[in-house]
């Protein structure tokens, strides 16, 4: 029985995100004939003298002709011991957009530095964007060791850079690790290499292999946005009523006690169905069928929690967003609010905040958010919702900004989630790092 | 840092529960949702992820087949019976009958593969669809490893990859305007292989041509091809009798067969694990037409 884990990777454009990616594929023996065939002729026509494993991911046409990687792209890979969903990130100007896509349900991600160059402004943003997402575990890969003759205290430095980087954005120090790689040649990726006999970590596949990625379901109270209600109205089940849904935290077992919001009604669970059977427990991530000891009047919208330990319900949210759109938020936009499984009217009556990429500081009050800005809002909501934390809860506590004229997706919203604070990062003379990069981030209102 | 990720699941259970709540998402966020089946292997899992969903509630969609008038009479009886047992409501698209009033035409190479484009459009604008489930894998094709779960598709149906939405965690946007529809695809973070061991675990019946038979063939282009009425064997091409079966299941006149011992699941999966050749690359002449082949043909509104 393999498990699945779920990885993303960020770093900027020429750090080699494609060519590790297509490396992990090659050398887990994921690429097939074909499809290497395919990479050594259009290297062949674009005059090279070994296959660019970079064309094995770039799978766009204008991502082919201009040599970058435009928009994430999925990738599948397996070992005995896992599966591996990985999204590939373009690292192009638009960073921030396409990290949070890729990094929102990631529960690893390898970031990519150059080792030439080391941890540098894009690093730390990248870096910023992932542990405000969340994601549980950092890898860096510290590419192209080979171009720096595979030496010791340099990638060591790098290391001890990004580890403070990390740790001050609430990282601790076992949820990070760094490896030297060479992409090309093949370095620590997935076999050991001969060339860095001081490094005595796992290979990059092998820390994939071993990472501990399954946090205890039993910690978190329990969370299940209703989806759809199941009445067949058959001969067979006349009077079957079932809540469906994927449980997003916790764990529900028949004889639980609950509570359905917004309205605050409770009952008690009385089965847990699937297609399969009945279960004596679920846990989240899994899609099941909650049936309850009273008819009450529940939907699709619904949230059921745990009666013990439930969210406040509010029309006030004070969230941090990811801004993905070309047309700028501006105050008092009218918006929807996807939460859960409910979607409602909503006005963003404040931006408190603007997370200044650049300095790695906040501007109080912008006037607006631009494309791949992140900010501090305040929005009001036409219905109330049931809110957690994003930090506590990070299926309940996201929600997607929509645009009610078009549907399209506007930004990714973080419920309570302040911005991450890096601290003040010792200087190792790697360069890279300026004054401004060092300067503190205000947590915001 | 806390988080609240999915449990530990194993492979498959976690890949079955993403695809589930796909269903239910669209079913409840939408008013005329369609599933494409075409009785192959990915369509068939899509029917049996469909039927767990909703259970002990009927399916509620109704499913879509355009039939190219190439099929396999092995498929088509397969798809019926499946229809029957479970009392699921199937639509036929024709291209004969697109063929036959002058809408589409035949194309030199007899291949119909693309010419079930026009079909699905109109049958999609005809009966007012708004989701339109389809069994695509991201692992099949670079092209198809950049499509989202929920594909906002235009008024002409077609992907415009460079303007896809952001999908951000498992909040699915299927807001569309009039006209415009969204293809889903529970089936994206699937492989091949997870897709014959589900298979395998959920005893999910398919047609007797995925399993190694003795069959009448040809060789065209490296692959060997059925006798059909899409044409064939030409003049130079010798029928010869072999033990072959087939990976994927599409129009007869670009899917090829392999030959394989493979007769059962346990062999299959065996045989899929150790193959050094993608199912598109060994089996689908319209992927080879150019470099970018699946993506043309998706901008244009194929799956």
């Amino acid at each position: 029985m393999t498990d699945l884990l779920r990885l993303a990777t960020a770093g900027s454009v020429d750090d080699g995100k494609s060519t590790l990616v297509g490396r992990l594929l090659y050398d887990t023996k994921s690429v097939l004939a074909d499809q290497l065939e395919a990479v050594q002729r259009a290297s062949v026509d674009r005059g090279l003298s070994t296959p660019d494993l970079s064309l094995l991911v770039d799978g766009l046409r204008s991502e082919r002709e201009q040599g970058i990687t435009i928009d994430v792209a999925y990738r599948y890979f397996a070992t005995p011991r896992r599966s591996y969903v990985l999204a590939d990130t373009p690292g192009h100007v638009q960073y921030t957009r396409n990290t949070v896509t890729g990094a929102s349900t990631a529960q690893l991600a390898i970031l990519l530095v150059d080792a030439r160059k080391g941890v540098i402004e894009q690093t730390r943003r990248h870096a910023a964007v992932l542990a405000m997402l969340g994601v549980p575990q950092l890898v860096l890969a510290v590419n192209k060791i080979d171009l720096i003759d595979y030496d010791e205290n340099r990638f060591g430095l790098i290391a001890k850079e990004f580890l403070a980087h990390a740790n001050a954005l609430g990282y601790p120090e076992s949820s990070v690790v760094s490896v030297p790689v060479s992409a090309l040649v093949g370095d620590n990726v997935v076999d050991r290499s001969e060339r860095t006999p001081w490094y005595t970590g796992p290979t990059l596949l092998e820390h994939l292999e071993t990472v501990p990625v399954q946090p205890d379901p039993h910690d978190v109270p329990f969370r299940f946005p209703v989806q759809y209600v199941i009445r067949p109205r058959t001969p067979e089940y006349p009077d079957y009523r079932g809540y469906a849904g994927q449980v997003a935290a916790g764990v529900v077992r028949p004889g639980d006690e609950i509570i359905v919001l917004p309205a605050g009604l409770r009952s008690t669970v009385v089965r847990i169905d699937t297609a399969d059977g009945e279960l004596s427990e679920a846990g989240a991530g899994q899609s099941v069928t909650l049936l309850l000891d009273n008819d009450l009047d529940i939907s699709r919208g619904d949230l059921i929690a745990g009666a013990e330990q439930y969210p406040a319900v509010s029309d006030e949210l004070n969230a941090t967003v990811c801004w993905l759109a070309e047309k700028p938020l501006l105050p008092n936009a009218r918006v929807l609010i996807k939460h859960g499984t409910r979607t409602v009217p909503a006005i963003v009556t404040e931006l408190a905040d603007r997370f200044d990429e650049q300095r790695l500081s906040t501007v109080d009050t912008p006037d607006s958010l631009q494309l791949n800005e992140i900010g501090r809002v305040l929005i009001r909501t036409a219905e109330p919702l049931p809110v957690d934390e994003y930090t506590s809860s990070r299926r309940t506590g996201s929600f997607l900004v929509i645009d009610p004229n078009d549907g399209a997706t506007l930004a990714a919203g973080l419920i309570g989630a302040p911005l991450p604070i890096p601290d003040v990062n010792e200087d190792t003379g790697l360069g890279g790092a300026t004054a401004d990069d060092r300067a503190l981030v205000s947590p915001g209102p | 840092m806390t988080s609240t990720l999915p449990q530990a699941q194993d492979n498959l259970t976690a890949l079955e529960s993403e695809a589930i709540h796909i269903f239910r998402e669209v079913a409840g966020e939408f008013d005329r949702p369609v599933v494409l089946f075409s009785g192959g292997k990915d369509s068939t899992v899509l029917v049996h992820l469909a039927l767990k969903a909703f259970w002990p509630a009927p399916v509620p969609f109704t499913l879509l087949h355009v039939d190219t008038g190439h099929n396999f009479e092995e498929v088509i009886s397969f798809r019926d019976d499946l229809i029957a047992k479970h009392g699921l409501r199937l639509e036929v698209a024709h291209v004969q009958d697109w063929i036959d009033d002058g809408r589409l035409t035949e194309r030199p190479d007899g291949t119909r593969n693309p010419l079930q484009t026009v079909p699905l459009l109109d049958s999609i604008t005809a009966h007012k669809f708004d989701a339109v489930f389809g069994g695509g894998r991201r692992d099949e094709e670079r092209a198809r490893a950049k499509e989202r779960i929920f594909s906002l598709r235009n008024a002409f149906g077609q992907w415009e990859p460079k303007r896809q939405r952001p999908e951000l965690w498992n909040l699915y946007n299927g807001r569309h305007r009039p006209g415009e529809h969204v293809r889903v695809f529970p089936l994206s973070n699937w492989t091949e292989l997870d897709i014959w061991r589900y298979i395998d675990r959920e005893n999910i019946e398919l047609p007797s041509i995925y399993y190694s038979h003795e069959r009448d063939v040809y060789l065209r282009d490296g692959m060997w091809l059925t006798e059909g009425p899409w044409g064939g064997p030409k003049p130079g091409e010798t029928v010869q009798r072999k033990v072959i079966r087939y990976r994927t299941v599409g129009d007869g006149s670009c899917t090829g067969a392999v030959e394989s011992e493979a007769a059962d699941l346990a062999a299959v999966i065996a045989e899929v694990s150790a193959s050094r050749l993608t199912e598109r690359g060994a089996t689908r002449a319209d992927d080879r037409l150019s470099e970018a082949a699946m993506e043309d043909r998706k901008r244009e509104g194929y799956f």
